[in-house]
């Protein structure tokens, strides 16, 4: 039992951490606990600090209005938050999105769906990013909040979720039947923007060419399984994608201990290529 | 069961890497965007546009509220606190409610705004959808009576007063009673000796906070809330008071070409015409 455990910690701290943020969320507007107020998009913390979306004020910028000192203070908070320190932990530690695409996935590989019709490049969801923000100047509103999975199932959570559960469901089964890591991997416009900003993070996974045994466990499992072109590279060096989203399934996954969290700048002296 | 790759073409063998392939890509994948683009943004502009919506107290004009609404819901969650689970207006839309989804909106019939004196749920507004600004009074103090959340409109085919049934519900029910809703006096000409106590509405200080429209006791209230924009009718420049100092300011803002009008007559000096063209009757 144990072992599971061990096997699965970052997983099961993942879980933890994205559905007490939620709860923390929940608590606040049905009991009026003053922990974690508002939604992802913006809240409060603790009664004071302000913490916003800086993709939804991005749109915002882009529609054409300015926002006010508040948005703008948390926006920055937590752009540099995951910009210098997180990484795209977003994506993996408190999208709520992310349990619903996780489950899919699993229920994916439980029922051995392999079949895909479609193949979309992981670059589309840069693409759509930049539909985002061309649309939100057209527009003159955020574009992509207008329609986003993950705010109607994160606004739902919080403030009753309506019909939005049609939306969720549809997310499920995209990723479910029609595309794996479809909406996460390949669509989510928040998803390519965490990327971009996270090319210089601090924190990354670091991988020891010398003790892999190139089993290939951590390619198997990874959601984004080109970031780890320094495991199939043997090369020792931390994970430097943006589109690393700091899950540390790998790391758990890992029997040798070659996957270690670190910073990023760990191996830079010795990148050594093993033959 | 062949694929369907997006961005890649096959019918031609291309080197995956070549700079060709990626021209290619390119432009395969902005055709796409497109596709995509038109479809979004029609979805967006139509739930944008989802006209009768009564928004918050200082709510900005709904095209600026619609872009600068970051839908946190801060300000239903500072309603709810201050009003109670049971009784709270704010609601963020939800999908299918045929509202900008996420955005905060109240059906006055539901619940209307209660008008707290101390206005919880705008400062928390972190964007500014919600401008306290607004809502500043002389003493520089938050007053919920500056709120301008839309503006009631009466029915008087199905309001019973106009009847001549004595109902001033809507009158006692006004937190600004006998300014925002007085009552008119006039005479009930089919009984002879009754009177008609028939509600008015003055749009120079109803806040629209639907409570009117939350007692009216038939059953589609008579009185109900309209955003003022769709409420209201618009005067333009060409209609003044002219006894009236104020409004002759609007004149000023009035573009140089409503303020003279050039026509063919017009052109010419008021004398000239009046003795160059003649007589009407010749």
């Amino acid at each position: 039992m144990s072992s599971i455990l061990l096997k699965h910690r970052y997983s099961i701290a993942r879980r933890m951490t994205q559905i007490s943020i939620i709860i923390f969320y929940i608590l606040a507007n049905t009991y009026g606990l003053k922990l974690l107020e508002g939604n992802l998009s913006s809240s409060i913390l603790l009664d004071t600090v302000p913490l916003s979306d800086p993709f939804a004020v991005l749109q915002i910028f882009a529609a054409g209005v300015i926002v006010s000192a508040n948005a703008l203070i948390g926006a920055a908070i937590i752009f540099f938050l995951y910009a210098i320190f997180l990484g795209r932990a977003f994506c993996g530690w408190v999208c709520p999105m992310n349990i619903v695409t996780d489950t899919a996935n699993w229920i994916r590989h439980k029922l051995k769906i392999d079949i895909q019709y479609i193949i979309i490049t992981r670059n589309t969801r840069y693409w759509i990013l930049g539909l985002t923000l061309i649309l939100s100047v057209i527009l003159g509103v955020g574009a992509f909040e207008y329609i986003s999975p993950i705010s109607i199932l994160h606004r739902g959570l919080i403030f009753g979720m309506g019909l939005g559960w049609t939306i969720v469901s549809a997310v499920f089964i995209f990723d479910l039947l029609i595309l794996k890591e479809g909406f996460c991997g390949h669509i989510c416009p928040l998803g390519a923007f965490n990327s971009l900003i996270s090319r210089f993070s601090l924190i990354r996974v670091n991988h020891n060419a010398n003790k892999c045994t190139q089993c290939m466990e951590c390619v198997a499992i990874c959601p984004e399984k080109q970031v780890l072109s320094v495991v199939t590279d043997k090369i020792n060096s931390p994970i430097l994608s943006g589109e690393c989203t700091n899950c540390a399934r790998c790391v758990e996954v890992c029997e040798d201990n070659a996957m270690k969290w670190g910073l990023r700048f760990k191996y830079r002296s010795i990148q050594t290529k093993e033959v | 069961m062949q694929s369907l790759k997006v961005g890649s073409n096959k019918s031609k063998s291309i080197e995956p890497t070549s700079k060709r392939h990626f021209f290619k890509q390119i432009f395969v994948n902005s055709g796409l965007s497109v596709i995509i683009g038109v479809l979004w943004a029609s979805f967006v502009n139509e739930s944008k546009n989802y006209a009768l919506t009564i928004r918050p107290p200082g709510a900005i004009s709904e095209n600026n509220f619609l872009a600068l609404c970051i839908k946190c819901g801060l300000c239903v969650e500072a309603c709810r606190k201050a009003i109670g689970d049971r009784d709270y207006p704010l609601k963020l839309a939800k999908p299918k409610e045929n509202k900008t989804i996420g955005a905060p909106y109240f059906v006055p019939r539901d619940n209307p705004c209660w008008m707290c004196v101390d206005v919880p749920c705008v400062p928390p507004c972190p964007t500014g959808a919600l401008d306290k600004n607004l809502l500043y009074d002389d003493k520089g103090k938050l007053n919920i009576n500056k709120s301008r959340m839309g503006l009631a409109v009466i029915d008087r085919e199905t309001c019973v007063a106009f009847w001549g049934i004595q109902c001033d519900v809507c009158y006692r029910a006004c937190p600004l009673i006998d300014k925002a809703i007085s009552l008119e006096y006039n005479k009930n000409e089919r009984t002879g000796k009754h009177a008609f106590l028939t509600p008015k509405v003055n749009s120079k200080f109803c806040t629209g906070c639907g409570i009117c429209e939350k007692r009216c006791i038939t059953e589609k209230p008579a009185i109900y809330i309209l955003p003022t924009s769709i409420a209201m009718g618009k005067l333009g420049p060409r209609y003044i008071r002219g006894w009236d100092s104020n409004d002759e300011m609007r004149l000023k803002e009035a573009s140089p070409d409503v303020r003279l009008p050039k026509t063919g007559r017009s052109e010419n000096n008021p004398l000239d015409y009046l003795n160059k063209e003649g007589r009407f009757d010749e």
